[in-house]
């Protein structure tokens, strides 16, 4: 069931145009990116074979711009997590799948892995681009794989707060604002602590993920995403079957 | 021909509902047997909508029980619900899809099994007229044929029961009575309940009628007996060569005569005493030249009044 929910979202997806309009445009910038950072690492190339232990390509190319996709996410998961619940709602479509013999966890979730393909498909272009890298030289491969499951990780935290907050309301532009926001808001938290140690920075899922953008594995960070994703989607199918009781 | 009593599909009991302060439903009880059209009769407001949201599991209702083949459905949803079909008021599409898709995903949600589907599909297409529809996108079709997707959507499963809400609103008189008869024929096999606030609906379709008002059931009974209720006794004639007015409140059995326009009269008369064949033959022998003779229409505003009158002069009676 949930599979077949998740298929359903992927085929609205990709039936509406602007889907790929955004689709294109974000594999442009991406591309550009990447060519920009490579051709920043070739110009100091020379200068960094005189270093000792010099920083590799994957450190010099990789990790930036995994971060500046987990930046670019906090703007991309509101634009599609809005439409979630908010827009079934709005479109009346919320009665075929609450008079069907499917469970609040069964929508919650179909909609939540639907959303996660989508978005690994979204991104499938950055690994693509990075490991095209092996054509001429070596990659760190355990950076590599660190920084994909911080992403993937951070993606599904970010999608489970969208997936909420589009349970909330039946207009998908205040979905997305508010997504924007609390997204924004946690940002902010963690670069407006000046002091290491402080606690706000804990509560932020981009300070979680800069471990496994440096290539440090912490069970301590994994376990903040798998916990803020379960506690949202939890929220979200308990907000569904308030749906029933409040009408 | 007195048919054995086939089984209960549905069974509400003592619903209530409120939103807010407000309370919507009042203690709603109704039963719905295999191959019977329940109609659920009721002005906008009434609390028919309310009351189809919650026989069909999208609104849990403050207290009371709903049966769906005898599965509880406040205690095992999955399982009732796999025996319900709804078409809520707006029908609800996915209208970025094909019409294939979107029934494919209908099915499959309402728990057909994969190798069944195709059948289910080119049944209920073929049911609801949708045979050549099969690849346009939802959003391209004409309100008539998405309203058929809708109720395409609601069948697919071959569900026990089939709530339909409203669902000849917003279309044209063709495409009402395709839908109507669609309706009676999903009737023979499953059971229908459906709602509207159009008397001439109730009567051409449901073998049975429950009235809503305020919330409440005021009046359950077979279409049949409610028509008497509509029963006005009374007509409206156009006479291309009319006579006085006078010539007409003489004839006998005429009670009451009202000059509509020149050529058209509103005529009344008692119940069982009705004049029209004499009528008639005067304006054969006279040469009215009768254009036309339509009996008056009872509105559901009339209904009300003479049930809740019945009702309140049982009640005084009963004291």
């Amino acid at each position: 069931m949930i599979r077949l929910l998740a298929m359903r979202e992927l085929r609205s997806l990709f039936a509406v145009p602007s889907t790929w309009f955004v689709f294109a445009v974000l594999q442009f910038i991406l591309a550009w990116f990447f060519l920009a950072r490579l051709e920043a690492f070739l110009e100091v190339q020379p200068q960094l074979a005189q270093l000792a232990n010099p920083p590799g390509v994957t450190s010099i190319i990789a990790a930036p711009m995994f971060s500046t996709v987990a930046l670019l996410l906090m703007m991309l998961v509101p634009v599609f997590t809005m439409r979630l619940i908010a827009e079934e709602r709005r479109n009346q479509t919320m009665a075929l799948l609450l008079s069907a013999p499917l469970r609040d966890r069964h929508i919650v979730l179909g909609k939540f892995f639907g959303l996660m393909v989508f978005l690994a498909l979204l991104l499938a272009g950055v690994p693509l681009m990075l490991y095209s890298l092996m054509l001429g030289t070596h990659i760190d491969q355990g950076l590599m794989l660190s920084n994909l499951l911080g992403l993937l990780l951070l993606a599904a935290s970010y999608v489970a707060l969208g997936l909420y907050i589009s349970a909330l309301t039946t207009q998908p532009l205040i979905a997305a604002i508010s997504t924007l926001a609390v997204l924004l808001g946690l940002w902010l938290i963690d670069i407006g602590a000046l002091a290491d140690n402080s606690p706000w920075h804990l509560l932020s899922p981009l300070h979680h993920f800069e471990n496994f953008n440096n290539g440090l594995l912490d069970s301590g960070d994994a376990a903040f995403f798998v916990l803020f994703t379960a506690a949202f989607l939890a929220l979200a199918m308990k907000r569904l079957h308030n749906n029933r009781i409040y009408g | 021909m007195q048919k054995t009593t086939p089984e209960i599909t549905l069974a509400a009991r003592n619903l209530k509902r409120r939103f807010g302060k407000h309370q919507v439903i009042h203690d709603v009880s109704l039963e719905l047997r295999r191959g019977e059209v329940l109609g659920l009769l009721g002005h906008n407001g009434a609390g028919k909508t309310t009351t189809l949201q919650m026989l069909t599991g999208c609104l849990l209702p403050d207290s009371g029980g709903i049966e769906v083949c005898g599965i509880d459905l406040l205690r095992r949803p999955a399982l009732a619900k796999a025996h319900l079909g709804y078409l809520p008021e707006t029908p609800p599409l996915y209208r970025e899809l094909s019409v294939n898709h979107f029934l494919t995903f209908a099915a499959r949600v309402r728990g057909v099994k994969t190798a069944d589907v195709p059948a289910a599909l080119a049944l209920s297409r073929q049911r609801c007229g949708l045979e050549a529809a099969g690849k346009k996108i939802i959003a391209t079709l004409s309100k008539g044929y998405q309203q058929r997707v809708g109720i395409a959507q609601a069948i697919i499963h071959q569900p026990a029961v089939i709530v339909l809400d409203e669902p000849t609103v917003g279309l044209d008189p063709a495409q009402i009575r395709d839908i109507r008869s669609l309706i009676r024929e999903l009737g023979n096999h499953s059971s229908v309940i459906l709602s509207t606030h159009l008397l001439g609906e109730v009567e051409s379709i449901c073998d049975r009628v429950e009235i809503m008002h305020h919330g409440r059931l005021i009046y359950g009974d077979t279409s049949a007996h409610m028509q008497e209720y509509g029963h006005v006794s009374g007509f409206i004639i156009s006479l291309r060569n009319p006579p006085d007015i006078s010539v007409l409140a003489g004839i006998a059995g005429v009670g009451n005569v009202e000059q509509i326009t020149p050529n058209r009269f509103r005529v009344l008369h008692a119940p069982d005493n009705n004049p029209s064949d004499a009528l008639l033959q005067l304006c054969a022998q006279q040469g009215w030249q009768l254009d036309q003779l339509t009996p008056l229409q009872a509105t559901l505003e009339d209904v009300f009044v003479r049930i809740t009158d019945a009702e309140s002069a049982a009640t005084g009676e009963a004291k």
